[in-house]
């Protein structure tokens, strides 16, 4: 597989980690055993991938639904061109907003260019946060959209072979 | 979930340290044991509150793939298009939405050829159009969901 950057002792911790983290009480020891170096070298070079943002962050990522967060809308605005970049930096500095993305429209069906994931308790929550959003972007965008998700088909997240 | 599945839930979105025993690092913060984090962490994934544990790789700063991808399926034809869409791994997580455009999903492949490879695989197999979304920009955000 191609890697990038990584080196081939990144890509057997990868390939150990990438489900999960061990469960263990020395997590960093057990991929080792598991990859054949030692605990340090483990460490060491994810803090490298961190570093290098290969490696996002090291935690956990909670199911929305399980936490009470059952409205999840994704909010899509068609915003003028020559003002989506600082509107999306505004857009992404909201707390309601967990995700936002610049992204091609697929005119004459898909007008919309800036994406913004926002999660509520319900829908009212999730359309109240979505009024700020076309607060904060005002006349820039002529049209949006709030796709609310029905259901979960698959969750498995980044995997390589 | 009880109080303390609620302050796991929350501090480990917020990252996890690299050390011998970073359990007992976090469960000395959280005021608990290290085998009883280690078992309330087992309990959240076994229950799915949480869908995983562990480090985040960035797909792109692997060399791969990353796509947004959205379809327009008839309703009557969704199980079956789900499925097949499903079948491939390299999709990493696949929504049922309310518009005419209801079904999006994230492709992750190890090389950007992969892509266009994985989107004419699913045209193929389903008979349908996709609708590549890469993302041009990506905007600071932080994501953290209280429990």
């Amino acid at each position: 597989m191609e890697t990038g950057s990584l080196d081939a002792l990144d890509r057997r911790i990868l390939l150990a980690t990438q489900r999960g983290l061990p469960l263990v009480a020395r997590p960093y020891h057990a991929v080792a055993e598991q990859v054949g170096t030692s605990a340090e070298a483990v460490m060491a070079r994810m803090q490298h991938m961190l570093d290098a943002g290969i490696i996002r962050r090291i935690g956990a990522v909670p199911n929305h639904y399980a936490l009470g967060y059952v409205a999840n809308g994704m909010t899509v605005w068609d915003v003028a061109d020559d003002r989506v970049f600082a509107l999306g930096d505004a857009v992404g500095r909201l707390d309601a907003v967990s995700h936002c993305y610049l992204r091609p429209r697929k005119r004459p069906e898909w007008p919309y260019n800036l994406f913004a994931m926002v999660h509520g308790h319900d829908r009212a929550e999730v359309e109240h946060k979505a009024g700020q959003i076309a607060e904060l972007l005002g006349d820039a965008c002529s049209a949006h959209a709030i796709l609310y998700s029905t259901r979960i088909l698959k969750k498995t997240g980044l995997r390589f072979a | 979930m009880d109080a303390l599945d609620r302050a796991i839930v929350n501090r480990l979105q917020d990252g996890f340290p690299l050390c011998e025993r970073p359990y007992a690092a976090v469960a000395a913060e959280l005021g608990c044991g290290e085998d009883e984090l280690l078992a309330r962490l087992d309990d959240l994934l076994d229950t799915r509150i949480l869908s995983r544990f562990g480090p985040m790789y960035h797909a792109e700063r692997l060399g791969g793939g990353l796509c947004l991808v959205a379809m327009k399926i008839p309703p009557t034809d969704f199980e079956r298009v789900a499925a097949l869409v499903n079948a491939l791994p390299e999709v990493a997580h696949n929504y049922e939405r309310e518009h005419v455009f209801n079904m999006w999903f994230v492709l992750a492949t190890e090389t950007p050829q992969g892509l266009s490879d994985a989107l004419a695989r699913i045209e193929h197999d389903t008979g349908y159009s996709v609708y590549a979304m890469p993302k041009l920009r990506e905007f600071f955000v932080e994501l953290k969901l209280r429990a």
